[in-house]
């Protein structure tokens, strides 16, 4: 059993194919989704863990090429700048994974990448500029 | 047998002064007892680092040959408008300033604020050069009617942080009652008590260490961003009438001191721009105030915990903004806070903080040490903060 983090690109004509539904109902696939951005008649994005066996993977991946969805390996990724950080706690309450968490003994915030989901949640709340984004291309 | 202040700083003179942080004090009255304790402690030390909006720096420009007025001009940094209402060429510049062209909150969009008076005077303070553009309309003795040029620290006589309202003593914890997420001065509140924030160091922070103001006051030599600098007079908005604590400690946001010191002291490891998406631009500063240990009372003020210490909790969705609905959701102590976590209305709150209590304790143990090499010496208050005279008796 794998698991992995994608970023799915819908071209506007799939964007309405219950791609979810065929992703595990016909390769067995878990999807949880992290985030979605689909909207009729436009561009879609979707963010999604999937974990199987390796072999459903990808034959689910040749199944999303064949229709047209681009994926790509979780295309941003959130760095956090230590050299920056103040360690002062904004933006634990607004991490939905704990990626973010704090020693209270320390008073110091760590970041886990394998937990984040890419919200940029952290973006927004910290106001010292100490969470970026990094793009990756895959 | 009370100490007096001349009498601690001969002994720092000496090498023989004993300084504890506000946090570690903590544990030496513990163990020791006050009476114990205070026959050994000359000062205690305390600290904070956070936000806080009523901050700016005065700058004077130096002339070139030709000279200029920009008073009743206009003057910009790096695009961030000062203020040029003053003599012809100093001006003001106020760390909330944003430039003209700011996005801001546009579009039903929270605006980023990523760059304004606050980051002028970061970039300052790191040695940066940042670009004066200034209009004036010309007189006899100032007659140049423009100027654009990089300047720095050094093309100034003079560059001072004045801040008007600082170390504010106590403060809200920000929730939102309502039902969509709001972007405010205590950061982005999610709906339906999704989050609550506070914004103090608690037992390290210098005022709550000194509720009465007995030993500080106008006068008072601080650690300002790496500088000497000093308590100048009350902050704006000081209310020493707030309710207290039987420690003394008060229950609202109360005292407040402005603050001044020289830039060219301040160092960027001590001051910081912050942005706060959907409200502006501020500054974050850290201030340490030395605390003689006068007296026993002295000593069992600045001993202090967290747990002692309360904040009223506030919604910034209604209350705060229109003055609607219950003016305080409840009271909660800075040990709860730190936790992570409070309980509000029969609800588990996660909390967070602006203010950095890592780098509060880190400005607490950096004047610690200077206090005890011989860098650092105390003053006695010139005038009393107002509230202070009146002893431990401040009304209600």
């Amino acid at each position: 059993m794998i698991k992995t983090k994608l970023a799915f690109i819908f071209p506007e004509k799939t964007v309405e194919e219950p791609i979810t539904y065929h992703l595990i109902t016909d390769y067995g696939v878990r999807v949880n989704i992290l985030r979605a951005s689909i909207d009729p008649g436009k561009q879609g994005r979707m963010v999604v863990e999937l974990s199987g066996e390796e072999v459903q993977i990808s034959q689910a991946l040749n199944y999303l090429e064949s229709i047209g969805v681009l994926v790509s390996p979780l295309a941003q990724k959130i760095r956090h700048l230590e050299d920056r950080c103040t360690g002062c706690t904004a933006c634990v309450p607004h991490c939905p994974t704990q990626a973010l968490d704090v020693d209270r003994d320390l008073w110091k915030v760590s970041f886990d990448p394998e937990k984040c989901i890419v919200c940029f949640s952290c973006l927004e709340t910290c106001i010292y500029h100490a969470m970026a984004v990094e793009e990756q291309f895959a | 047998m009370d100490k007096t202040i001349e009498e601690i700083n001969e002994k720092i003179r000496s090498g023989k002064v004993v300084v504890f942080t506000a946090e570690e004090i903590i544990d030496v009255v513990r163990e020791k007892g006050i009476k114990q304790a205070f026959r050994e402690v000359d000062v205690v030390t305390t600290g904070t680092f956070s936000p806080m909006c009523s901050s700016g720096a005065f700058f004077n420009i130096k002339q070139q040959n030709q000279k200029m007025k920009f008073g009743g001009g206009f003057a910009a940094l790096n695009g961030v408008p000062a203020y040029a209402g003053l003599a012809a060429a100093d001006i003001y510049m106020g760390a909330t300033a944003i430039p003209d062209g700011d996005p801001r909150n546009s579009n039903g969009r929270p605006g980023k604020f990523r760059y304004g008076g606050a980051h002028v005077i970061e970039d300052l303070v790191a040695g940066k050069k940042v670009l004066l553009k200034a209009g004036a309309f010309g007189t006899d003795c100032y007659p140049l009617r423009s100027r654009e040029q990089m300047i720095g620290l050094d093309d100034m006589n003079d560059a001072f942080l004045f801040n008007p309202r600082n170390c504010y003593q106590n403060y809200n914890v920000a929730v939102n009652l309502s039902d969509k997420p709001i972007y405010t001065y205590m950061g982005k509140l999610k709906p339906n008590l999704g989050n609550a924030y506070y914004c103090s160091a608690g037992q390290l922070s210098p005022l709550f260490n000194d509720p009465y103001f007995r030993t500080i006051g106008i006068g008072t030599r601080v650690f300002f961003c790496g500088s000497e600098g000093y308590v100048a007079w009350p902050g704006t908005q000081h209310n020493p009438v707030a309710p207290r604590l039987s420690n003394g400690t008060p229950q609202t946001p109360a005292g407040t001191v402005a603050l001044i010191g020289d830039m060219q002291q301040m160092s960027p490891e001590w001051l910081r721009a912050v942005s706060f998406t959907g409200y502006g631009v501020t500054l974050s500063v850290a201030v340490g105030v030395p605390i003689p240990i006068i007296d026993e009372d002295m000593l069992r003020s600045v001993s202090v915990t967290d747990a002692e210490l309360k904040a009223p909790v506030v919604d910034y969705s209604r209350y705060y903004p229109f003055g609607q609905g219950e003016a305080k959701l409840g009271e909660v102590s800075y040990k709860e806070l730190k936790s992570g976590n409070i309980h509000i209305k029969d609800r588990n709150v996660p909390t967070g903080s602006f203010s950095s209590y890592a780098l509060a304790r880190k400005v607490a143990h950096h004047l610690k040490q200077l206090i005890l090499v011989g860098d650092f010496l105390l003053t006695q208050f010139q005038a009393p903060l107002p509230g202070a005279a009146i002893g431990k008796e401040v009304a209600e």
